[in-house]
């Protein structure tokens, strides 16, 4: 086995500001070094492609306990759009991307975006739905046939 | 640190490849890393990116990020990576003579 990964394949299957990031600053790392990658969004990371959705994530305030918020106070009505729009503006500093505008970055960069068939029809959704980027609407056995021969990431 | 010969200069470089010092850095240095790196001939549009690297560094002290290159060199995303395909930010770094970009973005 090569000691250098050269093709990644990401599932993001997370709905929440939190739980897309991670992977789209995972795919967008992986493209920075040239490495290969595919990313796959199921379930209610699919928010990340919808163009309903993407740019309104938010930041999960209840039931989170990494925030060090007592679920009490993170259920106060706001407190999530709160906590949202401080995390955009620290990630603005940092210059990281609001979502739509990272998916473009990825797409351009070469990054193949994916959504899963199984959970696309579970959600009633068409292709319609989703950003002009995605590649394609796949089966799970498509995106085993994808990540061959790369390393996969789930998140 | 360690040192290299490339174009007949001493550099300081990392293990790497990045040049520690900016100022030893000349264009025929750059030229020499980029065949180095696969990229022979550089062209104009490459350069523009370096440059671009290069200046901001020097500007800032830190190396632009992939979403500034592709918004304020005059290079768009896609062209940045057919360009350089093995990674814009880190060849056009290494290139420019700056050291390694540490950001994640």
């Amino acid at each position: 086995m090569s000691d250098s990964i050269e093709k990644v394949s990401i599932i993001i299957s997370k709905g929440s500001f939190e739980g897309i990031y991670p992977g789209l600053i995972m795919a967008n790392g992986a493209r920075m070094e040239g490495i290969e990658a595919n990313v796959f969004f199921t379930f209610f990371g699919m928010d990340a492609i919808n163009v309903k959705h993407y740019e309104h994530l938010m930041v999960a305030t209840v039931g989170n306990p990494g925030l060090h918020i007592p679920t009490m106070i993170g259920g106060i009505p706001g407190m999530s759009a709160f906590v949202t729009h401080q995390m955009e503006k620290k990630m603005a500093e940092l210059d990281i991307p609001p979502v739509p505008e990272f998916i473009t970055l990825l797409a351009d960069s070469g990054a193949k975006l994916y959504a899963c068939k199984a959970s696309v029809e579970m959600f009633g959704l068409t292709r319609e739905d989703f950003i002009e980027e995605l590649e394609g609407i796949i089966t799970v056995g498509d995106f085993y046939g994808l990540a061959a021969g790369g390393q996969i990431i789930f998140t | 640190m360690a040192t290299a010969v490339i174009a007949n200069h001493e550099l300081d470089m990392d293990a790497e490849g990045f040049l520690q010092k900016p100022d030893q850095w000349s264009q025929e240095i750059g030229i020499d890393i980029a065949r180095q790196v696969g990229i022979d001939p550089i062209t104009d549009r490459h350069w523009r990116v370096v440059r671009f690297m290069r200046e901001r560094y020097l500007q800032t002290g830190q190396a632009p990020t992939i979403r500034t290159l592709g918004k304020e060199s005059g290079v768009s995303t896609k062209e940045l990576y057919q360009l350089f395909p093995k990674g814009p930010a880190k060849l056009a770094a290494r290139i420019g003579g700056i050291p390694k970009p540490h950001g994640c973005i």
